[in-house]
């Protein structure tokens, strides 16, 4: 940094000041799409180590008068049984149902769950025919999560893989801390949706409130809607081919492609431009900032 | 972190002190500190009820004189009741400490519940044609069966179950507050307040009072100031989010209407639920179905939402 002296980079404005300071100005387009997705790859419902439970042994446990430790010390005992459909009834707003299961199951859930639904999952594929609470698919590492109607705020919040979709609208902040996977919202997303995103994709069919992905490391948003306004460092790119592909197949998968294809939709990415890619000393920061 | 929950029949009455008792239970483990109700019933002929303290519910073990001190002060009540031309037309002493009290009076209530809260240790809790406040320590089947509100009728209600975070566990710190000295009116809350010491200076300078150092009675002082002033509660709900820093979502409840609103940035939950005959909302969905076993469907408001409803 020795070629620029502190008068020149007053007189600067902040752009080429970062520029000229090496600061990281590149601005991403949805890296980890590139990185992850490969369109002509197979698609993958289940995962090689999940244990081996027959699909076609179906059993129902009816929560009514359980807790939730109860329910879910049940549903561990019956995959042990080796059954590999299991059919949850009266769950009426339950907290906690379905978090961590690390196996292959195909779990279903007649009815709506409270807060943290099916957290820290690893495998199973859950189809949910209610409305969820807060945090649902928190930390989930891997597997599909469908929800027929509503989810509340934080939904898939620091999630890391698999599939977590919501047909209805979402609260606030869904996929903060987001670290991989995708979120699919067939409604609208509350405020600081997106907030810290590190990687993964999410997609909002509908509108996306306020500062929309603030502080987003990187990852890829697409909103079919409206946005009302976007973060700090979020910003607009191009919706490449790559793009589209994967959002076709993505939202077909789920049943969830809108009449008018998926041209209309917004990208938003890392800007990129935050203190915290740069590569100053303390000193030099100072100066700029 | 407390629980919050509110419901609304339209255009009937049901057994809101039940209803609101099955809610709030579910709720216990936001809050078990105490538990509050603000349920809305129709007084006879214009009749006002009063509901008060004379005591905080830890006062009743300081030794056998405090027996004498309580009915010392219940008398110094009915004394200035008296003296403002108020009617007595029955009185129940609900625990040694809590008395609701049903009164005729032409003149200005709020003059008179100035005068009844000089007398040391004595809060009105609530005073309406419609409102009955009750709140006391426990859960809320403690405090329903205590005070005989699992067959309450009425139109609409609140209630909040509360975890002590910003003051002491004792009842005036507990919710709902009632906006004194606004007839009918009261407020619940989850969230912190952080301008709290701004806008409470703010509020004594104009001539409130404050009874706690809890920060959400400043919620209910500060609607009862609105409403005072001619703004709709509506109108106040929405200057509150501009107004008012933290997070927070707040139910409020006049003498025929219930009204909601969040923060700016969403941060404290809220679960809604709408039909023809019945809004209910709560902190948690599982607080709803427990007066609604069946399946339905709910939704969370956004951000900055601000909602009123109709009895």
């Amino acid at each position: 940094m020795a070629s620029v002296t502190d008068a020149e980079l007053k007189e600067m404005t902040q752009e080429e000041r970062v520029k000229a300071l090496g600061m990281t100005t590149e601005q991403l387009t949805g890296k980890s799409l590139y990185i992850e997705f490969d369109p002509d790859a197979e698609e993958r419902f289940t995962y090689p180590w999940a244990p081996d439970v027959d699909f076609n042994k179906r059993t129902e446990l009816d929560c009514d008068g359980l807790t939730t430790t109860e329910v879910n010390a049940k549903v561990r005992d019956l995959m042990n049984e080796g059954y590999g459909t299991v059919v949850l009834q009266n769950p009426r707003g339950m907290h906690s149902l379905g978090v961590g299961i690390l196996n292959k199951l195909n779990l279903i859930i007649e009815g709506s769950t409270g807060y943290f639904a099916v957290g820290l999952i690893d495998g199973p594929n859950v189809r949910i025919n209610g409305r969820v609470g807060w945090s649902c698919g928190e930390n989930m590492m891997s597997g599909t999560v469908m929800i027929e109607k509503n989810a509340g705020s934080t939904f898939g919040a620091a999630m890391r893989g698999g599939d977590l979709v919501c047909r209805g609208s979402v609260g606030s902040r869904t996929g903060i801390d987001q670290k991989g996977g995708t979120i699919i919202v067939g409604g609208d997303t509350g405020a600081l949706s997106g907030f810290m995103m590190q990687r993964g994709r999410m997609v909002v069919c509908g509108n996306a409130g306020k500062n929309l992905g603030d502080s987003m490391y990187d990852g890829t948003i697409y909103v079919g809607g409206e946005i009302k306004s976007l973060g700090v460092d979020a910003v607009t790119a191009e919706l490449t081919d790559l793009d589209k592909a994967w959002l076709t197949r993505k939202l077909k998968q789920y049943g969830m492609m809108p009449d008018k294809g998926v041209d209309h939709f917004t990208k938003v990415v890392a800007g990129k431009m935050l203190w915290n890619y740069d590569n100053l000393e303390p000193n030099e920061k100072k100066l700029i900032l | 972190m407390c629980g919050i929950a509110g419901l609304i029949h339209k255009g009937k009455s049901s057994n809101v002190g039940g209803e609101m008792t099955a809610m709030l239970q579910a709720l216990k483990h936001r809050g078990p500190d105490s538990t509050g109700y603000a349920v809305y019933g129709e007084a006879d002929d214009g009749d006002y009820i009063m509901r008060l303290k004379v005591a905080e519910a830890e006062d009743m073990n300081r030794g056998r004189g405090i027996h004498q001190v309580l009915d010392e002060r219940i008398a110094a009540v009915e004394a200035i009741l008296e003296e403002n031309g108020a009617k007595v037309k029955s009185k129940d002493r609900v625990r040694p400490y809590a008395l609701r009290y049903v009164i005729s009076h032409d003149g200005d209530t709020g003059e008179m519940a100035e005068h009844i809260e000089e007398t040391e240790g004595v809060e009105i809790l609530s005073l309406g044609n419609g409102l009955e406040l009750i709140k006391d320590l426990g859960d809320a089947a403690d405090v329903a069966g205590a005070y005989g509100l699992n067959d309450f009728t009425g139109t609409h209600g609140i209630g909040h179950t509360r975890m002590a975070t910003e003051s002491d566990v004792d009842i005036k710190s507990a919710h709902p507050y009632w906006a004194f000295p606004y007839n009918d009116v009261s407020v619940v809350h989850n969230g912190q307040i952080t301008n709290y010491w701004i806008m409470r200076r703010e509020m004594e300078r104009k001539g409130h009072r404050f009874m706690s150092n809890c920060d959400s009675e400043l919620l209910a002082v500060y609607t009862a100031h609105n409403l005072a002033n001619g703004v709709s509660l509506e109108d106040s709900l929405r200057r509150s989010i501009k107004e008012i820093d933290g997070v927070f979502t707040y139910l409020v409840c006049t003498k025929d209407q219930l009204g909601m609103a969040k923060d700016t940035m969403a941060a404290k939950p809220l679960v809604l639920y709408e039909s023809d005959d019945l809004i209910a909302m709560a902190s948690e969905e599982v607080a709803i179905r427990a007066i609604l076993p069946h399946e339905i469907d709910t939704t969370d408001p956004y951000d900055e939402e601000v909602r009123v409803w109709q009895a």
